[in-house]
């Protein structure tokens, strides 16, 4: 077993530095990685690229990077939630590329993947096409994408163990999964890290290969966007 | 009289059927889940990452971990199953989902839909729009008529930056149902009460008037 646990979120994220692009896993606030976010705050690093499908809610997520002007260009797919972000994007500080969700889950696993690049349809005869190459296969029209290249990605799994296998739950797994071994160092934080041997190899939807280091995460505060409720 | 959104909802929830894969939008769209017929079974796919979306949560039974692409807290019903977002919209645009409902700020009569952007104003992101849009053979557009100002969303040419091109099939507003053909907007159905002069006035693009046009049922 190649053991890949750090013991501190400090220790997790040497090498983070300014001008880096970094994938964050999340949708909305459900299964972002809260300990990273917490320490590249702390860290104080800015001019960053990020890339992830949201960008937080104006005091949590990647809002709190917005907040101290640590984000240079944002990379996701809808942003309606953060006045911050809409603010700073209507000014011209922060550049924003917004991506069809799909192509940017796309993008992910293709650099995860080794793929350099992929058609897909989302988006043609939009401006997310242009100057990009349009090529027709079978009479229909798609637009080449390339995957991303990325310093860090930083992902939240449910359970994790020593060996970097992971398990996630609901619908926290959404670009999680797709984010491991996708940029040069690959970051897990762990709800529950247990030693290697605990998890059912049969359950493990990302296995430690995809993965540089783990640590287990600390005080997740795990915030509800829009509680919904039935009526009774 | 014009409809209400529930009444838009419960209109498109007659176009379900019986062994639907359905992806709802954000808006009069989640609603249509209020008023799937008893008698078909249809699973609910939100491209977060779940199919089998089951309804909102009793209090107390919220679960950060599980919400619907609004962000809304909701439940999972049995036969339910969670994936990753490349899965998702490989079931999007692999044509596996039969029907997407969506909303809109603006269609054009040959079925280009724009709703994503308002430049220098509002520019929330096309979310999974442009994914769905591009793929889905079956497209309902759930939206309202005319907008605040009172100036058509049904128009010749969109005049909002694109979300997708000559995809919309279907469109449910509250005074009618129309269809894209090649012949412009097709009016199928009028809302109970609203008269063909009315839905005339508020429709900008070429509206197709069949002899009769019949009332919605409900």
């Amino acid at each position: 077993m190649i053991n890949k646990t750090v013991q501190t979120v400090e220790e997790a994220l040497e090498g983070v530095s300014s001008g880096m692009t970094l994938m964050l896993g999340g949708f909305g606030l459900c299964g972002i990685p809260e300990n990273a976010i917490s320490e590249i705050v702390r860290l104080g690093i800015s001019d960053l690229s990020c890339i992830s499908n949201n960008a937080g809610i104006d005091d949590f997520g990647l809002g709190l990077l917005l907040q101290q002007k640590q984000i240079r260009t944002m990379i996701a797919s809808y942003v309606g939630e953060n006045a911050e972000f809409e603010r700073q994007m209507l000014s011209g500080e922060l550049e924003v590329i917004l991506t069809p969700q799909g192509t940017l889950a796309e993008k992910c696993r293709a650099a995860q993947a080794g793929i350099p690049a992929f058609y897909t349809p989302a988006g043609f005869g939009t401006e997310v096409a242009v100057g990009k190459e349009n090529r027709s296969f079978h009479g229909k029209n798609y637009v080449m994408e390339e995957a991303y290249q990325a310093d860090f990605a930083f992902v939240k799994a449910w359970k994790g163990d020593a060996a970097g296998n992971l398990i996630f739950k609901g619908t926290a797994r959404n670009f999680n999964p797709l984010m491991c071994g996708a940029a040069k160092v690959t970051v897990a934080e762990v709800e529950e890290l247990v030693p290697a041997g605990a998890l059912d190899p049969n359950q493990i939807h990302i296995p430690g290969i995809l993965v540089n280091r783990i640590f287990q995460g600390r005080d997740y505060e795990k915030r509800i966007e829009q509680r919904t409720l039935r009526n009774t | 009289m014009a409809l209400d959104k529930k009444n838009i909802a419960k209109r498109i929830a007659k176009e379900l059927k019986d062994g639907f894969y359905v992806n709802l939008g954000i808006g009069i769209p989640t609603l249509v889940a209020n008023y799937v017929p008893k008698e078909i079974q249809v699973e609910f796919q939100s491209e977060n990452g779940i199919l089998g979306m089951g309804p909102f949560p009793y209090k107390g039974g919220e679960d950060a971990d599980l919400i619907n692409a609004g962000k809304q807290t909701i439940t999972s019903l049995p036969g339910a199953s969670f994936f990753d977002s490349a899965m998702s919209f490989g079931m999007i645009r692999g044509k596996h989902v039969d029907l997407t409902i969506l909303g809109a700020m603006e269609v054009s009569e040959n079925g280009d839909i724009a709703n994503w952007k308002i430049p220098r104003k509002l520019v929330k992101g096309m979310g999974g729009a442009m994914d769905l849009v591009a793929s889905a053979d079956n497209i309902i557009v759930a939206m309202m008529h005319v907008n605040r100002k009172g100036d058509s969303k049904l128009l010749s040419k969109c005049s909002l930056p694109l979300t997708g091109l000559r995809c919309v099939k279907r469109i449910v507003t509250e005074l009618a149902v129309l269809d894209i053909t090649s012949k412009g907007f097709l009016l199928v159905e009028r809302a109970p009460g609203v008269s063909v002069q009315e839905i005339k006035e508020a429709t900008a693009g070429k509206l197709e008037i069949p002899v009769d046009v019949p009332e919605m049922q409900f």
